[in-house]
C-alpha cells in the first residue's frame, strides 16, 4: 500500500489547512531560488570567519589546547615567534618550499608543454606518465621517495654505490634535504602545470608564429617573443596556484623527514601541527597561523597584482 | 639529419617517462619483496610474496579506513554539488550589488589557506562534538571546497542561455523547478570535473584528517598508514604494499577517464 505523504500531514502538531499552500506558494516564490546561497554562507561563517576571528583571540593566551583556563596574555606569542631563532629557519624554509616549487614546476612544465605539444602515441604516453603522480596521495608520494632516500638500502644510494661513490643520508641534511623535499613536491605536480601550458599553446594562433617565421625569427626567438608573452595568463594562474598549494606543503614533509632533524626542514604548517599537538601550546601555535594567514594573502595578492599588469602590456 | 632529430626526440620522451615511472616501479618491486630480501630496489623479486597485503591490510587496519574513505568521499562530493551548484544559480542570474560582492567573497577564500585556521577550527569542533565524526570532516572538507566549485558552477551557468529558464517559467514550472528539472541536467559536463576535482582531493587527503580524525574507528587511509609506520618503522614492504593498495583505486579510475581527470584536475588552477 502507499501512503501519500499528503495524507500524513494532519498528524503533525499544528498543522492548519493553509499551511501546506503557503509553503507552496513560498517555495514557487522568486525568493527561495534568489537566496539559495545562504548555506554557503553558513558555512562560511561557521568554519572560516567565526574560527579567523576566534584564532586571532586565542593566539593572545596561552591556551594549551585541551583545558579549560587560559589567561590573557597580549602579543607575548608573537613577541615569542619574532624572538625565536629557529622561527627564522622555519620561515626560510617555508619560503624555498613555495618559491622553490613555484618556479621548479612552471620552467619544467612549460618545458614539458613546448616538448609535448604535438600529436602521436608516444606523447600522449609521456603525457600519462608525468600526470600520473598527480593522482597520488601527497602522503603516498613523500613515503615512496622516502624510500628512494633511506640511508640504508635506499633506491638513490644503491645508485650511487654502483657508480663508485658513498652513500650519503639526504634526509637529514638541512638545506639539501629542503630542497629535495621541494623537487619531489615539484614532481609531483609538474603534471598539472604541463596540462594548463598544453592548453594556453592551442590558444595561440597559428599565424602568428608563421608571420614570425617569415620575418626569420628561430624558433627559439619565435618561442620567447611570441610564444611566452600570450601564455602570461597561464603563467599567472600557476605560478599564483603553485605558491599558495606549495606554501602550505605538509604532507610530504610529515612523510619524509616529518620537520626533523631538529628544526632543520619544518615549515609553517608541520611546525603549528606540533606546537599545537606535540608541544600543547596552541596559544603560540594559533599566532603562527595567523601569521601563516596574513604572510600567504599578502605574498599571493602581491604576485597576482605583478603578474596581471605584465598581462596588459603584453 | 631528420632521422637523428627523430631519435633523439623519440630518446628524451622515453627518458622522461621512465623518470615520471620510477616511483611507481620501486613501490610494486617493494610491495612484492620479502622483509629478509636485501637485494637492491631497484630489482625485482623473482617470487610474489603476498604477505606484505595480508599484513599491512591487518595492521593497519585498512578495511576499515577504506570504509571510512569511501563514505566521507561520496557524502562530501554529494554536499559539495548540491550546495555550490545552488550557491551559483542565483550568483550568477542575478547580478545584484549584493550577489557580486558575496561572489567576490566566497572566491577570496580560495587564496586562504585552510591549514592557518586549523587551531581554532578543532577547538570549535571540539565544542561541538565534531570530533572524529563523519560530519565534522565532511562540514570541513565540504567549506573548504565551495569556493572553487561555487566558481565552477557560476561559470558554467552563465554560459546557458538565460532564454531557457523564461520559457520554462511562462510554461508554469516554479522558480525552484526550473533549477531542478531546466538547469541541474544541463550542468553535467561541469558536475563531472567537480567530482573528480573533490574526489581525489577528499580521498587523498591528510593533513584535515589527521587533526579531525583521531577515534582508531574513523581514521582514513592516509592517516592509518601514517600511524601504521610510526608504529611499525622497520617493516617499510608492508607500508608499500598499503600505500599500493590506498593508489590502486584512483590509478584505475585515472587511466579509464584520463580526458575527465585532466579536465577536472585542471580546472583546480582556476583563472584567478
Amino acid at each position: 500500500m502507499k501512503i501519500q505523504p499528503k495524507a500524513l500531514l494532519p498528524c503533525i502538531p499544528g498543522f492548519e489547512r493553509g499551511m501546506l499552500m503557503r509553503l507552496k506558494k513560498m517555495l514557487n516564490s522568486k525568493g527561495i531560488v534568489n537566496i539559495m546561497y545562504i548555506p554557503v554562507i553558513l558555512l562560511f561563517v561557521s568554519f572560516i570567519i567565526y574560527p579567523l576571528i576566534k584564532g586571532i583571540g586565542i593566539s593572545m593566551t596561552n591556551w594549551n589546547g585541551y583545558s579549560d583556563a587560559s589567561t590573557y596574555i597580549g602579543l607575548e606569542n608573537y613577541r615569542k615567534m619574532f624572538a625565536d631563532r629557529n622561527f627564522f629557519l622555519i620561515i626560510k624554509n617555508t619560503l624555498i618550499y613555495g618559491i622553490g616549487s613555484a618556479v621548479l614546476e612552471n620552467v619544467v612544465g612549460l618545458l614539458y608543454a613546448v616538448l609535448l605539444d604535438k600529436k602521436s602515441k608516444a606523447v600522449g604516453f609521456a603525457r600519462t606518465a608525468i600526470y600520473l603522480p598527480v593522482i597520488v596521495a601527497p602522503l603516498i608520494m613523500g613515503y615512496i621517495w622516502y624510500f628512494m632516500f633511506e640511508p640504508i638500502g635506499g633506491a638513490v644510494n644503491d645508485i650511487l654505490i654502483a657508480m663508485g661513490l658513498e652513500s650519503v643520508d639526504l634526509l637529514t641534511k638541512g638545506t639539501t634535504t629542503v630542497w629535495i623535499i621541494t623537487f619531489i613536491n615539484s614532481y609531483q605536480y609538474v603534471g598539472i602545470a604541463m596540462m594548463i601550458y598544453l592548453a594556453g599553446l592551442q590558444t595561440i594562433p597559428a599565424d602568428y608564429q608563421e608571420a614570425a617565421k617569415i620575418d626569420g625569427a628561430s624558433s627559439f626567438q619565435n618561442f620567447v617573443y611570441v610564444k611566452i608573452p600570450l601564455l602570461l595568463p597561464s603563467i599567472t594562474v600557476n605560478v599564483v596556484t603553485n605558491l599558495i598549494g606549495s606554501l602550505k606543503l605538509f604532507d610530504i614533509i610529515v612523510a619524509m623527514t616529518n620537520g626533523g632533524p631538529g628544526y632543520s626542514t619544518q615549515s609553517l604548517s608541520t611546525m603549528m601541527y606540533q606546537l599545537y599537538f606535540g608541544k600543547q601550546d596552541a596559544g603560540y601555535a594559533a599566532a603562527m597561523g595567523i601569521f601563516m594567514f596574513c604572510s600567504i594573502a599578502v605574498i599571493s595578492v602581491a604576485v597576482l597584482l605583478w603578474f596581471r599588469k605584465r598581462e596588459v602590456d603584453a | 639529419m631528420r632521422q637523428w632529430k627523430k631519435r633523439i626526440y623519440s630518446f628524451i620522451l622515453i627518458l622522461i617517462s621512465l623518470v615520471h615511472l620510477v616511483p611507481f616501479y620501486i613501490l610494486l618491486t617493494m610491495a612484492f619483496k620479502e622483509k629478509a630480501d636485501l637485494s637492491s630496489k631497484w630489482l625485482f623479486p623473482g617470487y610474489l610474496y603476498l604477505d606484505n597485503f595480508k599484513n599491512a591490510w591487518q595492521s593497519a587496519n585498512l578495511g576499515r579506513a577504506f570504509i571510512n574513505n569511501i563514505i566521507i568521499t561520496v557524502l562530501a562530493t554529494l554536499c559539495i554539488i548540491l550546495l555550490s551548484s545552488m550557491a551559483a544559480y542565483p550568483l550568477s542570474r542575478r547580478k545584484t550589488k549584493l550577489n557580486t560582492f558575496i561572489y567576490t567573497a566566497i572566491i577570496s577564500c580560495m587564496i586562504v589557506p585552510a591549514l592557518t585556521i586549523l587551531v581554532p577550527l578543532y577547538k570549535i569542533m571540539a565544542d561541538v562534538g565534531g570530533i572524529s565524526t563523519y560530519w565534522g570532516i565532511i562540514a570541513v572538507h565540504v567549506t573548504f571546497m565551495l569556493p572553487l566549485s561555487t566558481f565552477l558552477y557560476t561559470g558554467f551557468i552563465g554560459t546557458i542561455p538565460r532564454e531557457l529558464d523564461e520559457a520554462a517559467l511562462i510554461d508554469g514550472k516554479s522558480r525552484l523547478g526550473v533549477f531542478y528539472t531546466i538547469i541541474f541536467p544541463l550542468l553535467k559536463p561541469i558536475t563531472a570535473t567537480v567530482i573528480i576535482l573533490c574526489g581525489v582531493n577528499v580521498w587523498n587527503d591528510y593533513q584535515y584528517s589527521v587533526f579531525f580524525l583521531q577515534s582508531t574507528d574513523m581514521k582514513p587511509i592516509t592517516v592509518s598508514l601514517n600511524s601504521f609506520f610510526s608504529m611499525y618503522q622497520s617493516q617499510v614492504n608492508w607500508l608499500a604494499a598499503g600505500c599500493l593498495m590506498a593508489s590502486v583505486p584512483l590509478i584505475i579510475a585515472f587511466l579509464l577517464l584520463q580526458k575527465q581527470f585532466v579536465k577536472g584536475l585542471s580546472s583546480g588552477a582556476v583563472k584567478l
